[in-house]
């Protein structure tokens, strides 16, 4: 009965061992700061080189070109602020998608704020951008796209390389958010011909509060954080160094046999896909069966609300997570689920099981095991549900 | 998030489904804002014999129905009405502040049955004033 299965790996994924190994020295004895000059500091700075190195190649970058910040949202934030008020001479247009994370999403309101406008391109019901969408929406005034690689509630992944193409037909700059993509698919910056890409550590097996932003050679971008010269004068603040370290770590053991992890994740995905569509009348899969992140599993449970479900599995020891309106924090079901077309009260009985390395196929079969009668429970109480 | 008694509330719910000869049913809230509440009651003598419910919402949702069907039974229609939000809140050892809403439509749905109640038996029914259950369409202030 003490059982407990972490199937929310999208919202945070546990440190590897070999990670914090790595990370624990920059915590204790080698704590100089990587600006000194004296030799105690070397240590701290080899590693943050180090961490440079291995995140431009896991993501086929030169380490020039990658820039260290807080978290995936920094980068986000950094990326769209920075590019817009660099370019704005040049225009003051930006194209995004409306299931975008709200680090972008609210990046780009406050743009609006500021005067630039944003064409948000709709999605299928499968979450896909139509890259002729995009073709139609650029103008001579846009100066950014920004759209995800791959997204975070139902897994889909955009057609990037082809969406920075048409962008770049047209000399407007394209920025994806990778945090979920990175670690779980391929991402290589050159084959996808992005100008930047932002990647978040704690969403493949590295520390919280580091991330990444890449930034193509030659590209416009404000500085984003005043202060000190650190990341070429681009990004002041000292150097997180130990979650860097960790980040470079993390990066290169997520992107290691990545061929062999994926196949993993989607055989025990599409058994869950499988096992739930089975067991469970009226449900259904958000998303793509065909593009979508291997990890990621997100259903519909018609009848019953997203919040109840994950209490009720959280007293069975499964973690998850819903794009409830309960859980979001605000009246309105998740922006992604209503944006792929799903009515409000269907949007509202969301579940979202993302799989990650440390999973096995018995936490799949418990889940399987328990996830129907929890389902039958609350339709039982639900005044919705015909069957009663 | 939720204390000890939403919980128990929420996982062992008292007073769940309907009743065959109830004489006072109504519901509230709506399932575009994620929360219904279906109260059930069976009404003798002016007095709420049975009470239950049926809920299609989040956790704060079904405790604060099933708090609150426990906390009219017995009583008179009159003291029924008297039963505020607050009440409902206040047995359950409080709500999250975004929860607030749900223990307001656990208030209206007890009083929406009292009005199916009064309605059947051709009574005057001198209502409250009501919200349609998403917060921010309504003006009247709950603790």
């Amino acid at each position: 009965m003490n059982r407990f299965v972490y199937l929310d790996n999208s919202a945070t994924t546990p440190v590897k061992p070999e990670v914090l190994e790595v990370m624990l020295p920059y915590l204790k004895d080698e704590y100089g700061n990587p600006s000194s000059i004296y030799k105690k500091a070397a240590a701290s700075s080899a590693a943050v080189s180090k961490a440079r190195e291995q995140v431009a190649a896991a993501l086929g970058a030169e380490s020039n070109e990658i820039f260290f910040t807080a978290c995936g949202t920094e980068a986000d934030n950094w990326a769209i602020k920075g590019a817009a008020f660099a370019n704005q001479q040049k225009g003051k247009h930006i194209i995004s998608s409306q299931i975008e994370h709200h680090a972008v999403l609210h990046s780009l309101e406050y743009l609006e704020k500021q005067g630039f406008s944003v064409t948000y391109l709709p999605v299928d019901k499968e979450g896909r951008v139509n890259p002729e969408d995009l073709k139609n929406a650029i103008t001579d005034e846009t100066i950014l796209v920004t759209i995800m690689m791959a997204n975070n509630e139902v897994g889909t992944i955009e057609p990037i390389a082809e969406l920075a193409k048409i962008a770049h037909e047209k000399k407007v700059l394209f920025h994806t958010d990778a945090v979920q993509a990175v670690g779980s698919v391929p991402v290589d910056v050159k084959a996808l011909d992005v100008d930047m890409l932002s990647l978040s550590a704690h969403k493949f097996g590295g520390p919280k509060g580091v991330g990444a932003l890449y930034i193509k050679k030659g590209t416009k971008i404000d500085t984003f954080m005043h202060g000190g010269a650190q990341e070429r004068n681009r990004r002041a603040g000292t150097e997180n160094v130990a979650g860097i370290a960790g980040l470079g770590e993390a990066i290169t053991l997520a992107t290691k046999n990545l061929p062999d992890k994926i196949k993993r994740l989607e055989t025990l995905r599409n058994k869950l896909i499988d096992g739930v569509l089975k067991t469970i009348p009226d449900s259904h899969v958000n998303g793509s069966l065909t593009d979508r992140l291997p990890g990621n599993a997100n259903f519909c449970f018609r009848y019953i609300e997203g919040e109840a479900l994950l209490l009720r599995l959280d007293a069975k020891g499964v973690a998850a997570s819903s794009g409830s309106a309960c859980t979001s924090g605000s009246l309105d079901p998740s922006h992604v689920l209503l944006a792929l077309g799903l009515p409000h009260e269907v949007a509202h009985g969301s579940l979202r099981l993302s799989i990650g390395e440390q999973n096995t196929e018995e936490d799949i079969d418990y889940v399987l095991e328990i996830l129907p009668g929890i389902v039958q429970i609350l339709r039982m109480m639900s005044p919705l549900f015909p069957g009663n | 998030m939720y204390s000890e008694k939403v919980m128990d509330h929420f996982e062992n719910p008292r007073n769940v489904g309907e009743i065959a000869d109830a004489n006072a049913i109504g519901q509230v809230g709506n399932a575009k804002c994620g929360d219904i509440m279906k109260i059930y009651m069976k009404i003798e003598d002016g007095v709420i014999q049975d009470c239950s419910f049926k809920t299609f919402g989040c956790g704060a949702a079904i405790a604060t129905s099933s708090m609150a069907t426990e906390m009219v039974k017995g009583k008179t229609v009159e003291e029924a009405r008297q039963l505020t939000n607050a009440a409902v809140m206040e047995a359950l050892d409080g709500l999250p502040p975004a929860k607030v809403h749900c223990s307001v439509l656990a208030e209206e749905a007890i009083e929406a049955a009292i009005e199916d109640y009064y309605k059947r038996n051709n009574l005057t029914f001198e209502p409250k004033k009501k919200c349609s259950g998403c917060c921010g369409s309504c003006d009247h202030h709950h603790e």
